[in-house]
Formats: structure tokens, sequence, C-alpha cells
């Protein structure tokens, strides 16, 4: 892999064009063209993409974003939709009915609603397979583009539209699922967890990893959504890092089985520090709901000591 | 040159694949269809062939893999039934929708519940509106013929449709009968090599698949899909043609067995059109005149074509291996007297309901039907319309 200069990558052609109709400062977008930077000039990629907020802005018939061959199948069922596209390549490459010389490169993108819970199954399948593929999920936490209903990737007490805050209500009672963990103990030979940094470097260089290791690679994006999450559109890069400080979103890889982490703050911020940025967790500040936060701490150090032990190993 | 063999329905369809060799085959094991990923695996793993078998984890991931693959430039298919078939529904839709020729071979079997692995004909009916065409198959010589057939049909740039391939669970799947198996060469070339015009792995014309699309474009995208079932129906005659050329046997829309000067004729599908036909060879040696009009090709419907089939006897039995659970009979029960009434044909309708679930129908209960035709005719009995045949009592205890 060669070193990594922000402006070379900064200046390479775009792959999703502009004129798409995500919201300003969306969390996904920023995401998804990451990811797509990674790819080497003159190689061609199928992007696969879960129904969801993505999809319906970025091709609207009879208008695309994407400036490469594209299929967006249902919500469900992402990975086994581009499995079958990456099988098709190796069927017709095997028959002599592509030319040798181009080569593809197989990405999905899917929210964390299909990723984490509805097509949850679809995913594990096309992982367990070995499919030469990239999953990726721009994870906003929950089901964005139906209006904020809570998904298995919300954390604990944020307040959405099916866990609504109330008198008897302090938001959503589960923790998060793990799921990047989940996907790792598929042992599939790349799985990693990013998210924006000012240099774009951690996303980068995992991107092209995840993209150029032979098999089945999942790429975990943190990518705040300003309507979901209730924060200054423009403060987007402050709350990345605070996910990232508070250790609340770990920067991580398993690559081939090995656990590293690829951040580490110098000083853990505490939880607050993050969730005070955020709309959704506004009730949280409320005298006498210290305990809260306080519960949200411990989960976020339990999983937090977790890491650091799978990576010390 | 054929060559004379004996086996399943089953072995004929997986023996059918390998001949095409499709490019790839996602599928998910499921009574009574599972012998064909088992057997096309076989043929794999011992180089008979060098289809791309992709084991999913699910039917609904067997259908959405098959979309992938034929959407990126592969033939594709898989095989299915019931439930399996009932999981997929979302993406029979989408397949058909984005006007891909996937082929699907189904093994027709009972829905749930009461979980039943036998024979009735609900999964494939339950499928009827997701714009698939549907071929059925009386026996293992037509689920062969008919496996050949599909993809010449589907991938025809006049239909751009899935199609569905149909032969009874079990009495078909699972029977072994004797078929003519013609030569590999000879099915290879009468398929003949898929070279769909826009596809994803196109290196120097990327596309896009499965759009969003507003009020605006979303009902002309449905029409165009409507307008290409109704260019299907001659495709399915001419592929029909070119098969009886080349092969000798065949029918297109239905099979009329000694129908011309019948009386009484009784409109089936599937493995219990023999037993029909036995009924009816049984009566004709009694004097009765009565006949048989075997459907094959429920989708598109060939409702001109019934109507003047049924235009000249006195009436017909028209039986639904299927409930619809509308107090108003089965899909049959539906379409076929539309398809009269809208050509003006004014005969006599009596509907019944058959095996369920594998009940057996016997050619003793088929001719009670034909004689109960006539007594509607000639003594004005009255009949309920949409009855049971073959219940264990009456009330159904």
């Amino acid at each position: 892999m060669a070193g990594y200069n922000l402006k070379e990558v900064m200046n390479k052609p775009e792959r999703l064009s502009a004129g798409h109709r995500m919201c300003a400062g969306c969390g996904a977008t920023i995401g998804i063209r990451a990811v797509l930077r990674a790819l080497h000039e003159g190689d061609h990629a199928v992007i696969g993409n879960a129904t969801g907020c993505l999809e319906v802005s970025s091709f609207m018939y009879p208008y695309t974003a994407w400036e490469d061959s594209y299929i967006h199948n249902a919500f469900e069922n992402a990975g086994a939709t581009l499995s079958g596209v990456e099988t098709a390549y190796r069927a017709l490459k095997k028959r002599g009915r592509l030319p040798e010389n181009e080569n593809f490169k197989f990405i999905t993108f899917g929210g964390d609603g299909g990723t984490y819970d509805i097509g949850f199954q679809s995913l594990s399948g096309a992982m367990e397979r070995g499919h030469d593929m990239v999953y990726v999920c721009y994870d906003n936490g929950a089901y964005m583009n139906t209006g904020i209903q809570r998904s298995s990737a919300t954390p604990q007490f944020a307040d959405t539209t099916t866990t609504p805050v109330g008198k008897m209500s302090n938001g959503k009672v589960q923790t998060r699922k793990d799921l990047a963990a989940i996907i790792a103990e598929h042992h599939v030979p790349y799985v990693a967890q990013t998210t924006f940094t000012k240099d774009f470097k951690d996303i980068h260089i995992k991107s092209e990893k995840a993209i150029y290791t032979e098999g089945a690679a999942f790429l975990n994006v943190l990518a705040p959504c300003p309507r979901g999450w209730r924060y200054e559109t423009s403060e987007i890069m402050k709350i990345c890092q605070l996910a990232i400080d508070t250790c609340y979103w770990p920067m991580f890889e398993v690559d081939h089985g090995n656990w590293r982490l690829t951040y580490e703050p110098k000083k853990k911020l505490p939880i607050e520090d993050f969730l005070r940025e955020q709309g959704r967790f506004k009730h949280l500040f409320k005298p006498g709901c210290e305990d809260l936060i306080a519960q949200f701490q411990e989960e976020v150090d339990r999983r937090w000591e977790d890491l650091l032990f799978r990576c010390s190993r | 040159m054929s060559k004379k063999d004996r086996m399943s329905g089953n072995e004929a369809v997986a023996y059918a694949i390998r001949q095409v060799n499709p490019d790839v085959m996602p599928a998910f094991p499921i009574t009574p269809s599972t012998e064909i990923p088992q057997l096309v695996s076989t043929y794999i793993a011992n180089g008979e062939m060098d289809t791309e078998f992709i084991p999913v984890e699910s039917e609904h991931s067997s259908m959405s893999a098959a979309v992938g693959a034929e959407a990126a430039g592969a033939r594709s298919m898989t095989a299915t039934s019931s439930c399996g078939l009932a999981f997929m529904w979302e993406e029979l839709l989408v397949a058909a929708s984005n006007r891909l020729p996937i082929v699907l071979t189904l093994v027709n079997r009972t829905l749930s519940g009461p979980i039943n692995i036998n024979c009735d004909h609900s999964d494939g009916m339950g499928a009827r509106d997701t714009g698939w065409i549907q071929i059925y198959a009386e026996n293992n010589q037509e689920a062969y013929d008919n496996y050949i057939q599909a993809f010449p049909i589907a991938e025809d740039k006049r239909v751009h449709l899935p199609v569905m391939v149909c032969q009874d669970g079990f009495i078909t799947s699972h029977a072994v009968q004797n078929i003519l198996l013609e030569d590999d060469k000879d099915v290879k070339e009468f398929v003949g090599e898929y070279h769909p015009e826009e596809f994803l792995l196109n290196p120097g014309k990327p596309v896009a698949v499965g759009p969003y699309a507003v009020s605006n474009y979303s009902m002309e995208a449905k029409y165009n899909q409507e307008a290409a079932m109704i260019r299907s129906r001659e495709v399915i005659k001419e592929v029909a043609a070119r098969f009886r050329e080349k092969f000798g046997r065949g029918f297109d829309f239905f099979e009329e067995y000694r129908c011309e000067d019948a009386d009484y004729i009784m409109l089936i599908m599937g493995s219990a059109a023999g037993t029909a036909k036995q009924a009816a060879d049984d009566l004709r040696d009694k004097g009765m005149k009565v006949g048989v009009l075997k459907l094959r090709v429920f989708r598109p419907f060939p409702a001109e074509e019934i109507a003047a089939a049924l235009s000249k006897c006195k009436a017909v039995a028209v039986m639904d291996r299927c409930e619809s659970y509308n107090g108003h009979g089965g899909p049959l029960a539906s379409e076929v007297p539309a398809a009269l009434f809208m050509n003006k044909v004014y005969t006599e309708v009596v509907n019944y309901v058959y095996g369920l679930a594998g009940r057996d129908f016997t050619t003793e209960t088929a001719a009670g039907i034909f004689e109960e035709l006539e007594d509607v005719v000639e003594n004005k009995k009255q009949v309920r319309q949409c009855t049971y045949v073959g219940l264990r009592s009456k009330e159904g205890q």
C-alpha cells in the first residue's frame, strides 16, 4: 500500500457524483465517497445498495448519481444480491465471456437497519460463503429513511420515534448490537470499524484493505445523521472525533484474525461529551438522570476493556 | 438422437439443467425440490457441468442472488417448493419488474399450515400475479421439455420476463416414469447462448438496476411489463413449434385430449390430467363423449383460446388444486368463467377443489365429476360451486 497523501486522494475523480438528493451534511454520502476513493483508478466496480436513504436519493429514475454499475434490489438482501453479482463475474470470467484485462470490484452499502436488522441473515450468509466483496454499513444508528425509528444499532437511551422519551420512558431500553465483532466471528479475512477523522486516513486505508483483500470483508462506518441525532449540521467532524475519543465508537480492524486498535485516544473523554452534543440524548441531562449517564458510561467502559483485551492477544 | 430412459421428474429436470449448464444457480433445500440442487451439485462435483452453484442461506437469498447474477449478465436459475417460493415472493416481483429472464423450476407443494410436504398448486398459484410466466407439467417428460423451452422464452427480446416451470411434488418429482432424453448437443443448440443487451459487468457501459421511480414513471414501467407478458404469448407458441419440429412433441398453451366432439370437458393442470384422461377413456368406452383440457400455460392466461376450446361443449368442470379462501372458488374458478364471459361463451361451468395437500385424486372421482356434469345439463341438477371432492366426509371431519 502506497503512502497516504490526503491531497492526492481528495483529487481523485468522484464516483458518486454531485446532484444526488441526500441531505446537506449527511454522514452516509461522506462515508460512501471516502470508501470509493480507495478504488484504484482503472478498476471497475459494481455497487450494491440496500433500500434506504442512500438508494432512494441517489438513483431516482431516470437519473443516477453512480459512475459505476449499480444494483439496488430490496431492503434485506444487499448481501445476497451482491453475492449473485460476484458469482456471475467468476462464472463469466471462467467461461471467457468477459475481457481478461478488465477488473471488477464488488462493494455494497447498507444502512444499519438494512445491515444489523432486516439484512442480517443475508449479510451473514454472504460473509460465511466468502464472496470476494466488501459490505459497507453506514451506521447512523436508526431507520432514518422512514423517520428515525430505533434499530439494533441505536444506542441505549436514544430518543427515536419508536423509543420516544416520555413520562414513562427514557428512550431506547436496550444497548446496541456489536456488529463488527459479530462479523469478525465469521472469520472472514478483513473486518474494520471506522469513521471520519480530519485526514480521512483511517477510513481510506481500511477501505483499500477491504476492497483489495481477497474474500469477504466488512466495514462498519459511523455515519452521523444530523436530522436523527439532532446536532448542528456543520459539527459532524466534531461529533465523529468525540465518538472515538470517548471510545463510544472505537476504531479497530480484524485482519486475518488479528485484532488491532487503529486509534487510541491520548485521553479517554467522558461519554457526556459525546452525548451532550446531540438532541436525541437531551433528556439525559435533566436533573436526576445522572445514573443513566453513569450506566451508559459503564457499558462503554466494559466494551472498551473487552476490545483492548481482544487486541492485546 | 433421442434416448429412452427411466427417471423421476426431479432427475429429469436436473438432467436438463446439466445439459443447459446455466452460468449461476443459487438454491436452498426444501422438500420436494431438494433433489434438484443435490443432483446439480453432484454433476458439478463430478465435472459433468461447471455452473457456479451458490449454497445460499435461504430462498429469499436464492432469488436475490439470482437477481444479482442475472442483472450482472449471467444466465441464472433456481429451484424451490412451497414455503420456499412464498419466502421469495418479494423477490419474484423484483425479478419480473427488472425484466430479468431467470428460470425457476418449481416442484409444487402445498403451503403451510398445517405443514405438509405433499402436492397441490397453492405455491404456484400464490405467485400467479408476480409477473412470471408459468408453465405446468403433467409428467416427467413435460417437466424436462418445459425446462428446455424456458430459457428461449424468457430471454427473447420481446419478452425479457422470468419463467417458472412447474411439476407436481412427489407425484411427478419422485415417481419414476419412462422418458425420452435428447442429446446434449441438440439441447444446447435449442437453448442457444445468452447475450443480454445491458448488464452490470459490461466494462464500457455501466448500468444502474433497480431504481426508485416516482409516480410519473412507475405506471409506464408496469404497463410495459404487462405488454411483455402479452407479447410472450407469440413467443411461447413459436418456441413450442420449434421444439415440436426438432423433438417431435409438445403443446402450446394447452393440450386438448378427446375434446373435439366432447359434450363434457374437464379443465385441469398438472399430474391429475393423466388421471382425468384415464377417466375420459373409460367413459368414452361406455359411449359418453368426454374430454380433458390440460392447461399447460397459466401465465400468460390464454383466455381467448380457452374460450374457443370450450365454446362447443355442454359443460365444463374447472378443477382447482388450490383454495383461494375467498368464498368464491380457486384461481381457475375465477379466471376460466371470466375468460368465457369476456369472450361471450356461455358454457355451463362447475368448479371443483381437489387434491389439496396430496389428497388422492382417483379415476373414480374424475368419472363421477363427468357424470355430475351430465346430470347438471340433462336433469338440471343443482350443484354447489367450489365443491370439494375427496374429503373424508361432507363436513370435512
